[in-house]
């Protein structure tokens, strides 16, 4: 406490304590940032003034691998980007070297491929659901959403083998062909989770103690979002329709009826609902899909060394956190000359900074979770 | 937009412009560093293009050149288009920074300067940002060298 002299030498009444900006350094190891992720935070006392992301802890300089990589294998890459959603990963690729290889794939593949991507999808926003509960102090829904997704990963192990990176996509098609249980394990899944679904809602979403700590929390406009490119359930949020499904229809969406979920509040509390809300899309694009897969060939034929004809190849795709694109220039080798992936993570995660300022700390966890990072995906 | 009527405009603003749909699904239009600045205003800011939504930025060494390629869509009227700008100088490679007209750029440049090494002028904050900041060298330069840590196979 000072005591201060006005400009006539009196003694000023007004008491004050001298505040300064600090510095605190989130991560790299902190387990709200889910994976090596530093935040630099300028605080001033609780408030947060500044958010400045520091990436590249695990970088694996994927895109440079790639350029000594056959097209087969630049695929296996792509899994160790965003592992949550490693098949739509996959599926980019692939949908990017048919496009070059100008490659018809069978019907039976695209309709194998949405609903395991589909699936995909609800697994990580699962798995989300579960941490990001925890993120907030709830043990249990950690557990439930641990309990749901691993039906899913049994789903993947008995057609693929793998339970997280799944590889199952190849160019031309898929790896092997489902599993004659696949259709009736999707099926008893989906009848499961609708049940269980409203748990999730009944666990969180109405809760006091996390609409207090979500609702008008973490504010992204949606000229911010289409500024920072931000993309995915957190994008739709604040009203930008994003959605690559819908806009630019790849494998079999154009063929299934569903909304695309935008709202248009950008708060925390919204970017959440805008993932259970598409968990139940999710659901009812795989039941319009499981019924009708057509019977043929699970693969397109292609030659045992992939040339792409020189030029330049873009395939945008929606993963579970937003758009991934695929960029790959090709002169006419074996391996490509120059890929990009444009990861969803990394444009999602640099608005934190906006959506932070005059927030807590404590709000800055509830919003790193309504992100759903995967850090992987921004270092690549 | 039809891509004709896109290129009417690049065109009225950039009378040199290279313009081609060849090897691309997109309309691309290549111009020099200097007036890359200026042509991407225009396209953000007019009423008929209004390309607000910048979904890729990365960088291309050609080995002649260097290319920082622009992907971008407009949310409203749904059309795209790809700018390039070909840097020829691989000495000192530089082109103006976007990150005032779409914010993500501020962080898809230090990307493209941490592993191309083209400097963005007027950047806020240009430094790398994958890498450590003591790296040697930039890694997605065709001539890159790195005994140590690349393993040839």
């Amino acid at each position: 406490m000072f005591t201060l002299l006005d400009e006539n030498g009196k003694t000023d009444t007004k008491e004050f304590t001298e505040t300064q900006e600090y510095f605190v350094n989130m991560g790299p190891q902190h387990p709200s940032t889910h994976g090596v992720l530093r935040l630099l935070l300028t605080l001033d006392g609780e408030i947060i003034r500044r958010v400045e992301p520091h990436i590249g802890y695990i970088h694996r300089s994927i895109e440079k691998m790639c350029e000594k990589d056959s097209y087969q294998q630049v695929v296996h890459l792509t899994d160790r980007m965003d592992y949550l959603s490693c098949h739509i990963n996959n599926e980019a690729v692939c949908l990017c070297v048919e496009k070059g290889l100008q490659l018809e794939i069978p019907e039976r593949v695209k309709y194998i491929r949405t609903i395991i991507s589909e699936l995909t999808r609800i697994a990580s926003h699962q798995l989300w659901w579960g941490v990001m509960g925890m993120d907030l102090g709830a043990i249990t829904s950690f557990l439930y959403g641990f309990r749901d997704r691993e039906m899913i990963t049994d789903i993947f192990e008995e057609t693929c083998g793998a339970r997280l990176t799944m590889n199952y996509n190849v160019p031309g098609g898929v790896m092997f062909d489902i599993h004659p249980n696949f259709r009736k394990r999707t099926k008893d899944f989906i009848s499961h989770f609708k049940k269980k679904l409203p748990e999730y809602d009944e666990l969180l979403t109405g809760n006091v103690i996390f609409e207090e700590r979500t609702k008008g929390i973490g504010y992204l406009s949606k000229e911010d979002a289409i500024s920072f490119g931000v993309t995915g359930p957190s994008a739709r949020a604040s009203g930008f329709a994003c959605d690559i499904r819908k806009k630019i229809p790849y494998s079999a969406y154009d063929k299934v009826d569903f909304k695309e979920i935008v709202f248009t509040e950008g708060d925390s509390y919204t970017r959440y609902k805008a993932r259970i809300a598409e968990m139940w899309e999710s659901m009812h694009i795989i039941e319009q899909l499981i019924d009708n897969i057509p019977e043929g060939e699970f693969k397109a034929k292609t030659k045992a060394v992939i040339k792409l004809p020189p030029g330049e190849y873009y395939q945008r795709v929606e993963t579970a956190r937003g758009e991934l694109g695929v960029f790959i220039i090709s002169d006419n080798k074996k391996s490509p000359y120059r890929v990009k992936f444009r990861s969803p993570g990394f444009s999602n995660l640099f608005a934190l900074d906006t959506m932070a300022k005059g927030c807590k700390i404590a709000d800055l966890v509830a919003m790193m979770s309504t992100l759903d990072l995967v850090i992987p995906d921004i270092d690549r | 937009m039809s891509n004709e009527e896109l290129k009417n405009i690049i065109l009225q603003i950039t009378p040199d412009a290279e313009l081609t749909e060849e090897g691309s699904e997109f309309l691309n239009a290549t111009v020099k560093p200097d007036q890359l600045h200026f042509l991407a205003e225009k396209l953000r800011n007019d009423k008929n293009t209004l390309f607000d939504y910048l979904y890729c930025l990365t960088g291309v060494d050609w080995i002649s050149n260097f290319q920082v390629v622009y992907h971008l869509e407009s949310t409203v009227h749904n059309h795209r288009i790809v700018l390039k700008a070909k840097i020829t100088d691989r000495e000192n490679p530089s082109v103006d920074t976007v990150s005032d007209i779409w914010k993500t750029a501020e962080f898809h440049e230090r990307e493209v300067y941490d592993l191309f090494g083209i400097k963005f002028n007027n950047h806020p904050d240009l430094r790398r940002i994958l890498l450590e900041e003591d790296w040697k060298g930039y890694p997605l330069r065709k001539d890159y060298a790195d005994e140590a840590n690349i393993v040839e196979l």
